[in-house]
């Protein structure tokens, strides 16, 4: 049977924040703040970017104005879910010391929050964090508590940023699951108007409060033409099947020290890369020296204490951490989690400072790793 | 079955739950490594370890580190750690004094396959340090002293003074049916034993290839050298197993640190099948 | 030893592994069993280099003279071989060889073994393949002791 689908004014999105907040959801959007868009708490919807709209290139990013009056006319900013769902920065224990010492660690409250305006590319990026963080033989509470309290609302794409590469990756433009509810904005004269789509019991239940009208027919169609012809502009692409085959082959690859010569190694990809999700734990201790807290931060592969043992780092080279990163993300992230780790969103193209862009290199790589170019080692099928 | 329920009990935990330890002793092994007991709280599943398995120890405001379980896994009262000081976690590990108290996290990773070996005979080719992770595998071996052909306990270190458990190693030497012998790079004055790198030693024992198990442990260059020697010896390489060292700050496959290849070496390892880290051991930077 | 259980003795060490009987015997003719108490010195820095050895049993350490005392740079026991450099010519003995524990093996005098080796080329041959491998597993080993891999720092360079 076909799920239900509704028709949502924009006047609807009021309705539909105070019906989050009703059931206990902190609401949060895609706000304008500092030249790009931020996750905020949203306080009405007139917050949201209206109008608004964002260019993308290798190293580019920039807000500009729109013609229409569109809510959700930007692509990806900087942030994304990762920020809110695995922090970064965390208290994970907290030592006393009162002659010996004690050991203080609350188990991490759920936090209800309801994301508006969360993108395909996004929420594979969150079904990634949850492989890895809570599907495992560990569980990560922190991120487990965030998770458990999030409902998610999706906006499908109707069009790509230049940089954007969900489709080859198979992660968008258009939702298909991970969803509360998915909206696909129609924008009009002056005022918007959504298809909606249940993806859960709560969001189904959300919107049968929000409304009875049903969607006009012909309208999920156009829904899923713009999405495909979305897809259809996309300009860049990797390979997702064929790209852990092609790094086996090339890791003495000279590709890697010519990309090495642009990479300041500064971690801006791991940082808006909205599935890496390694971290460091720091010790902080209070001035007077009666307590500590460990505090868990955002690390990046990009660092050269990231490795060390003693005697040194394993990785010492800007060229060896880059290899690292693009190979997890697209060849050993499939191995470890039966899946890509990359969704294609395309943040680390726009915000690398040389402007590396990850499709680029693995063209590179793929175009001249063959039988020119002598092995590296497979470690498939082992 | 039994220890897939022990696995769980410690699995099941919150990864960052950590627990107090009182050091019950410290003594100096050598001029660098001491050993240490803790005592963990009664009961508590961090003592629940299998030979090969590692600890994370926390000294509050400095640092955690993960560090292998050196004691007798018969023995779970005391949680025992031979330690060299190296770091700064390390100095203030080793310095802790009786009575005093450090975080205690695990036991994590994978053991050595000492259920595998039942029936075989066992190598042991340890280099420095390394010989300290690989004591719990003799211990049980000793214990179950029946159920295993014959034990070759093969140990280089870099001169006599950096030899760990000198005296236990002597002792394990005594012992019918067990072959243990070290071997230094620096011979002193008054050293009578082997001198040359831990490999020269495997022309001294009659190894079986087919019917014995191999479980390295040392710096990653011996235990390159030692693989390829154990291979040209007729050793399959799922015969060998190896375990590695590499950043880790979680011990649960969560902070990224340790991987290796496809591999995390907290949760996959440290012990890993030689088969498994082969393709990996010569990608200088992996 | 009779020279039948020299042959056997030859047969039966590493070091002459795949050898064709015809060769053992050839060796056998040329070995004579010596025997070394603990602590004996079996040749020293700078002799003239004569004797090639095949230890049946014991230790003996290759060392070095420094000022006041003895460094023992490298150990060899039964199995294994002593004093290659005597099928060279014109090269003295490089270490010291003192027997560590009681030490039983079959000398050779390495001019001998070298002129059989020039009268029977194939026999040379299979003799410095094995004497390649001896060289072959002392230069591993010694690069190896070089690196100083259990150093505080690992290995150096880090």
């Amino acid at each position: 049977m076909r799920k239900k689908q509704y028709r949502l004014h924009q006047s609807d999105l009021s309705s539909l924040l105070e019906n989050l907040r009703r059931r206990g959801y902190q609401p949060y959007g895609p706000q304008r703040r500092d030249h790009a868009i931020e996750w905020l708490p949203l306080d009405g919807i007139h917050q949201l970017p209206a109008g608004w709209t964002t260019t993308t290139a290798p190293a580019t990013y920039r807000m500009q104005e729109r013609s229409d009056q569109a809510l959700f006319g930007y692509w990806t900013g900087p942030d994304s879910l990762k920020k809110l769902l695995h922090p970064p920065e965390a208290c994970l224990l907290k030592a006393e010391y009162n002659g010996g010492v004690r050991f203080v660690r609350q188990a991490p409250a759920e936090v209800k929050r309801a994301f508006i305006g969360v993108r395909a590319c996004d929420l594979a990026a969150v079904a990634a964090l949850d492989r890895v963080l809570l599907s495992d033989r560990w569980v990560d509470d922190i991120y487990q508590a965030n998770r458990n309290g999030a409902l998610l609302i999706a906006v499908n794409c109707t069009s790509s940023a230049p940089t954007c590469f969900c489709a080859s990756m198979g992660s968008g433009p258009r939702a298909r699951s991970g969803y509360d509810i998915a909206l696909t904005e129609r924008v009009g004269d002056g005022s918007s108007e959504f298809l909606a789509e249940p993806g859960s019991e709560a969001g189904a239940s959300i919107l049968e409060e929000l409304t009875a009208l049903a969607a006009p027919a012909g309208w999920e169609k156009e829904a899923e033409e713009s999405c495909q012809s979305a897809a259809a502009a996309q300009t860049r692409a990797v390979d997702a099947s064929s790209a852990p085959a092609v790094i086996d082959r090339t890791f003495d690859h000279p590709r890697w020290d010519q990309t090495a010569r642009r990479c300041l190694a500064c971690g801006n990809c791991t940082s808006v890369c909205p599935t890496c999700f390694c971290v460091n734990i720091e010790e902080r201790n209070a001035l007077d020296l009666r307590s500590a807290e460990r505090l868990r931060v955002w690390d990046s592969c990009f660092t050269q204490a990231f490795t060390y043992i003693h005697g040194g780092s394993i990785r010492t080279t800007p060229k060896s951490r880059y290899r690292q990163w693009l190979s997890h993300k697209l060849a050993r992230w499939q191995e470890q989690f039966g899946m890509p780790g990359c969704t294609g969103c395309g943040r680390c193209i726009a915000w690398c400072p040389a402007g590396i862009d990850i499709t680029e290199e693995m063209a590179a790589l793929e175009a001249s790793s063959g039988s020119t170019y002598p092995t590296g080692v497979s470690t498939h099928g082992n | 079955m039994s220890l897939l329920v022990e696995t769980t009990a410690a699995a099941g935990r919150p990864t960052w739950e950590t627990v107090p330890g009182r050091i019950a002793a410290v003594s100096k092994e050598t001029h660098d490594t001491f050993t240490l007991q803790v005592e963990p709280p009664p009961g508590d599943p961090v003592a629940r370890f299998r030979p090969g398995q590692f600890s994370m120890l926390y000294v509050p405001g400095v640092g955690e580190l993960p560090i292998s379980i050196s004691g007798d896994p018969g023995h779970r009262e005391l949680l025992t750690y031979t330690i060299r000081s190296v770091g700064q976690v390390t100095y203030q590990i080793v310095t802790r004094k009786p009575g005093d108290f450090i975080g205690l996290r695990g036991p994590f990773g994978t053991p050595w396959p000492v259920e595998e070996a039942r029936g075989k005979n066992v190598l042991i080719v340890a280099g420095g340090i390394g010989l300290a992770p690989l004591r719990p595998a003799i211990y049980h071996v000793l214990r179950h002293r029946g159920e295993y052909g014959r034990l070759v306990i093969l140990y280089g270190g870099r001169s006599p003074r950096d030899l760990l458990y000198r005296k236990e190693f002597a002792a394990w030497g005594m012992l019918p049916d067990i072959q243990a012998m070290a071997t230094v790079d620096y011979g002193g004055v008054s050293w009578r034993g082997h001198v040359g790198v831990v490999t020269t030693l495997f022309r001294h024992v009659r190894l079986q290839p087919a019917e014995t198990v191999a479980m390295l442990c040392g710096p990653e260059i011996m235990m390159r050298y030692a693989t390829r020697e154990l291979e040209s010896r007729g050793f399959a390489q799922g015969q060998i197993h190896l375990s590695m060292e590499r950043n880790m700050k979680c011990a649960t496959g969560h902070c990224g640190h340790c991987q290796m290849g496809q591999f995390f070496v907290c949760k996959d390892g440290p012990v890993f099948p030689y088969s498994q880290m082969k393709p990996y051991m010569d990608l200088y930077e992996l | 030893m009779a020279t039948s259980q020299v042959t056997a003795a030859l047969a039966a060490h590493p070091f002459l592994e795949g050898l064709q009987p015809k060769h053992y015997e050839t060796l056998a003719g040329l070995a004579c069993e010596v025997s070394f108490e603990p602590g004996q010195i079996i040749f020293r820095e700078g002799d003239p280099s004569s004797f090639f050895y095949l230890i049946l049993s014991g230790t003996v350490a290759l060392e070095i003279a420094a000022p006041g005392r003895f460094i023992a740079i490298h150990t060899v026991g039964e199995g294994e071989e002593l004093g290659w450099s005597s099928l060279l010519d014109q090269v003295n003995k490089q270490f010291r060889a003192r027997s560590v524990d009681a030490v039983r093996a079959l000398a050779f005098d390495g001019a001998r073994i070298v002129a059989a080796c020039e009268s029977d080329h194939e026999f040379g041959y299979i003799v410095l393949r094995k004497v390649l491998e001896v060289v072959a597993e002392r230069l591993r080993a010694t690069r190896l002791q070089v690196l100083d891999v259990y150093s505080k720092k690992g290995a150096p360079g880090k």
